[in-house]
């Protein structure tokens, strides 16, 4: 009975996860079209482009990969960009391992990781109260999957037939969803809305101050995370009277 | 072909490398209360840095790109569902498309 419980409760977080990941399939269909069109357009091999999807599953770095690879830069210069532009997962896996539901099964780990993304992170971390469900992950992670792939493949085979005002106008798509997730929590407590705000501002200096712009954006995001969390743990407390 | 396979295969590597340590030694794992309370606010302090100004970039305009996150934070202020500000965001974007 206990065990029947549990794989019911198990199935309707799943669904939940499903659920959730609604936006994020909105958000990266245009995107993943976009990437299947640029492959074709700098003529990477369809199969390539795919495989990349399939495997790397992790945007912003595809877009440089295949960019990098069309002007025929060297695999050590491919895959070292690569890395730098996802070691931001690093923070948002740690986040993920932390607040994962006790007694989530080992063997679980390798696939949660795998879907780890900017936006199944923001979606999870914000939108599981407490302790995040693993089958709420594993259906968030498997929406993202299945759209980001199902786009690649469509802009692969139909990238003549796509107007591109309509990928442009979609292209806002995951920043609206992010502002979806954060603006309702800023509203509320003060040292979130102090945090959000203090990261945009270090990331705004990276990209608006001319001496600070040899710093890559995906440093940038690193060092801006990275500040305006520490901000938040010196300001974590302050000024409410019942802290231990 | 078969270098850009092992490209593709590394790229992989690279990037499921930072996901998979923290799943595998950090789960369970009681830290140092400085530190949780650093990982609490990671999630605010990455939407910040993930929203801006990259907004400014996603549309190929940045009037365009202004006016669409300007009704993404109106919906999400008064607590819409995240699936409508995503679609008040690009509704937003194509309508100033449509107008200008």
């Amino acid at each position: 009975m206990q065990e029947r419980g549990n794989i019911m409760e198990a199935g309707t977080s799943f669904k939940r996860g499903i659920k959730a990941g609604v936006p994020i399939a909105v958000g990266y269909l245009p995107i993943a079209i976009a990437f299947g069109v640029l492959a074709k357009t700098l003529g990477i091999p369809s199969i390539v482009a795919m495989l990349m999807s399939l495997i790397v599953f992790a945007g912003a770095s595809q877009f440089v990969g295949i960019k990098l690879m069309s002007l025929g830069a060297l695999p050590i210069e491919i895959v070292l960009a690569t890395f730098i532009l996802n070691l931001r997962h690093f923070l948002m896996t740690s986040f993920i391992a932390q607040n994962l539901e006790k007694g989530t099964s080992k063997k679980l780990m390798p696939y949660l990781a795998f879907g780890i993304t900017d936006e199944t992170f923001a979606v999870a971390s914000i939108e599981e109260k407490g302790e995040i469900s693993p089958q709420f992950m594993l259906g968030l992670n498997l929406m993202a999957f299945c759209f980001w792939n199902i786009g690649t493949l469509t802009g692969l085979l139909m990238s003549s037939w796509i107007p591109e005002y309509i990928i442009n106008g979609m292209g806002i798509a995951l920043y609206a969803m992010f502002i979806g997730l954060v603006v309702p929590s800023m509203r509320t407590a003060s040292p979130i809305l102090i945090v959000a705000l203090a990261a945009m501002a270090v990331n705004s200096a990276f990209y608006f101050v001319p001496v600070l712009s040899f710093v890559s954006p995906s440093w940038a995001i690193i060092i801006s995370t990275v500040t305006a969390a520490l901000l938040g743990s010196f300001l974590d407390g302050k000024g409410e009277v019942t802290n231990d | 072909m078969t270098r850009l396979f092992v490209i593709v295969i590394l790229m992989a590597l690279v990037t499921y490398i930072p996901r998979l340590i923290p799943m595998l030694f950090l789960n369970g794992i009681k830290l140092p209360a400085k530190l949780e309370v650093f990982l609490k606010y990671i999630p605010y302090a990455a939407l910040g840095a993930l929203i801006f100004p990259g907004i400014l970039d996603s549309t190929g305009d940045r009037l365009t790109a202004a006016v669409g996150g300007l009704v993404s934070i109106i919906f999400a202020y008064y607590r819409l569902n995240v699936i409508f500000v995503v679609f008040g965001g690009i509704g937003g974007v194509l309508l100033c498309n449509w107008l200008i």
